[in-house]
């Protein structure tokens, strides 16, 4: 019996040796839509394993070579393309979703459309109170992620042009929370992904050109006139295109792509 | 015979519990030092560490005279707060400040004209800055090498200046990350001395209440009651302040937002309460039945027996309870990150937004690069959290021994 219990382990162990599965590892953002696209990959006899860890680790594996596909919230970093250079790798780029980020007021707010420019204002601290911006007397609450957070740095980079936020700002755990505060506080502005957004807080229309605002929407962020969109990246070495091609065709699939939008991204084809 | 081997087995057994109680006090004890002296051993690193982020520089044009930089006046050139070279006493001809970061390369050179491997980019950003004698630069050390000819500044380490004078704390600001501590612990210290307020008398009166005055049934209905509030966990109470303390705060003290160091305190004291109120109350209760008796036998009444015997007699214990549960609220991490609003501001009034030690730690610590300057500078708060909680034991050590020799 022992033995026999032996040779189906061992049994295993070769065949998982036989099966080439695929790393994947990375952002954060990303974990959830790549877990969901394994578990279907999976169903169709493929295998793909994902981990978790930040944009910076999955690119830095795909450096060094551990991982097969590194996921990533954020384009490459200028280093890490250095680093690229000097290890003679190249690397090919695969947008798989895009997911938008959405400014969001409390439902009383009188204001519903702000420009890029009076979003910097109001996170960096030189407008102070609504009625700077066409709205009501109040002051205004400013919320935002952690600075840990790879939205927090996405929305720096993309609305406030790399300047710093201002220091009074209140940071939340977690995009939940953003929610109930700004659902509870009249004066309060934050962003949050499209995927979170609900009836208990108000989206407010952004424009980048002072002219024409657009409210986030699925089709918005889509057709790229919606402003505060970021790609979620696979990057894979091209000397591997061989062994990753099957998953990332998967992905961009119809299938795929509807696994995309159940998780509350927006699919790219 | 058989009756000595049987003591001599006896003995044996003793000698070997005995054996093993010091092995294990000694082995805990070295233990807890370890992890002190590895918390103060990450945390010095960040004395060493470049002002500018790990691996990159700040460089001018090679005629223009600025020689040092704080980390503030960079953060403030970079976020267009200071605009003029006049600001920072430096004079130059051309005093309107320009920013360079490497994005920014294709809008003063055309893009096609960058080597693929990058390789000739040190003289792309010599010339530029060569062109605008007024322009700073935030590049990658390894482009301010070979091929690089304008002026690289040297602004030298964090200070301890810096570090525990700095009154901003963006610790991932490029190009200087601020590492002000000031606003954070100012918060750590607010929210905790707010906590003790409030529960200090409520637990005290609490625990005497059930020692001394409250009948067998209510004593039985109270106590598990109470206990139980210790097993919830730190989320839920975080949960339950979000949802109810922040906005009744809000609405009672009309403010613009309602997540408050007050928030904070209140959270706290709840959850500090239960260890106040048990320790406390088991100190009460030890009291010697003679004493009391002794007293009523005198003429007091019930009252003055608890305050004139039970308590001076008890307060050691009362203390302990207290330090254990103020050490709860000093450390408390995840209730505290829900409800104070994070704000790393110094606060004027309980009434303000407040970030802690605990929270910015557990906000922050697990996305850190291992080894930099953010992870270390989250050591040091870990650093100063250690101590502020041995100075209170260490203050209250000392009433309470004060205090002990007064009733002897």
């Amino acid at each position: 019996m022992k033995i026999k219990i032996f040779g189906f382990c061992l049994a295993l162990f070769l065949l998982n040796l036989g099966v080439n599965a695929q790393k994947i590892k990375g952002s954060d953002s990303v974990l959830p839509l790549s877990q969901k696209q394994a578990e279907a990959y999976a169903k169709k006899g493929g295998r793909a394993t994902v981990t978790g860890g930040g944009s910076g680790v999955g690119i830095a594996a795909l450096i060094d070579g551990s991982t097969d596909i590194a996921q990533s919230s954020r384009k490459m970093k200028f280093g890490e393309k250095a680093k690229l250079v000097a290890k003679k790798k190249q690397i090919k780029e695969v947008v798989v979703a895009k997911d938008a980020l959405a400014v969001v007021v409390n439902p009383s707010n009188k204001v519903s459309q702000l420009t890029r420019q009076q979003l910097e204002d109001i996170f960096t601290g030189k407008v102070t109170n609504w009625k700077q911006v066409g709205g009501s007397d109040l002051k205004i609450i400013v919320y935002s992620r952690e600075t840990s957070s790879g939205t927090y740095e996405f929305f720096k980079e993309v609305v406030l042009k790399n300047k710093n936020y201002k220091s009074s700002v209140l940071s939340m755990p977690a995009t939940g929370a953003i929610i109930q505060s700004i659902k509870q506080t009249k004066g309060a502005i934050g962003y949050v992904g499209l995927a979170y957004l609900n009836k208990e807080v108000k989206a407010l229309k952004v424009s980048f050109d002072g002219k024409k605002y657009f409210a986030p929407t699925i089709e918005t962020s889509k057709n790229g006139t919606y402003p505060i969109v970021r790609p979620l990246l696979y990057y894979y070495d091209i000397k591997k295109t061989k062994v990753v091609s099957p998953f990332i065709n998967f992905v961009l699939s119809k299938q795929g792509q509807d696994i995309v939008r159940q998780v509350g991204y927006i699919p790219v084809k | 015979m058989r009756k000595k081997m049987f003591r001599g087995k006896k003995y044996f057994i003793e000698a070997l519990w005995e054996g093993l109680l010091k092995i294990s006090g000694s082995v805990t004890s070295i233990i807890i030092i370890l992890i002190v002296l590895f918390l103060f051993s990450e945390g010095m690193g960040i004395f060493k560490k470049k002002v500018v982020e790990d691996g990159y520089v700040i460089a001018v044009n090679k005629n223009n005279p600025v020689k040092d930089l704080s980390p503030e006046q960079i953060k403030n050139i970079f976020d267009v707060k200071i605009v003029s070279w006049k600001e920072l006493g430096v004079n130059i001809n051309e005093d309107e400040i320009s920013l360079l970061r490497l994005d920014d390369i294709p809008n003063y050179f055309p893009e096609d004209q960058i080597a693929e491997d990058m390789s000739n980019l040190p003289q792309i950003i010599s010339q530029i800055l060569k062109e605008h004698p007024g322009m700073i630069a935030f590049i990658p050390e390894d482009f301010a090498k070979k091929g690089f000819s304008e002026k690289v500044l040297d602004l030298g380490n964090i200070n301890l200046k810096e570090f525990f004078g700095g009154k901003e704390w963006f610790p991932t600001a490029q190009p200087a990350p601020q590492f002000g501590v000031i606003p954070i612990v100012m918060g750590t210290l607010w929210v905790s001395l707010g906590a003790i307020l409030i529960a200090l008398p409520f637990g005290i009166a609490v625990s005497i209440y059930s020692a001394e005055l409250a009948s067998k049934k209510v004593h039985k209905i109270l106590k598990p009651v109470i206990e139980l509030l210790a097993g919830i966990p730190s989320v839920v109470y975080g949960f339950f302040g979000l949802i109810v303390i922040v906005p009744l705060i809000q609405k009672v003290f009309n403010l613009d937002v309602g997540e408050t160091g007050l928030a904070g305190s209140i959270v706290l004291a709840i959850m500090a309460l239960p260890t106040i109120i048990t320790i406390a109350e088991d100190a009460l209760r030890s009291t010697p039945r003679a004493m009391k008796e002794a007293s009523l036998a005198l003429g007091a009444n019930k009252w003055q027996t608890i305050l004139k015997v039970t308590i001076p007699y008890s307060i050691s214990g009362i203390t302990a309870g207290v330090v254990l549960g103020i050490g709860r609220a000093i450390g408390e991490t995840m209730a505290v990150l829900m409800v104070t609003g994070n704000a790393a501001v110094i606060p004027h009034t309980l009434l303000e937004p407040v970030r802690t030690i605990p929270a910015t730690i557990a906000a922050e610590l697990g996305e850190a690069p291992k080894g930099g300057a953010h992870y270390e500078a989250l050591f040091v708060l870990g650093c100063i959290l250690f101590i502020i909680t041995l100075i209170i034991n260490l203050v209250v050590e000392y009433i309470s021994s004060k205090n002990k020799n007064k009733v002897a």
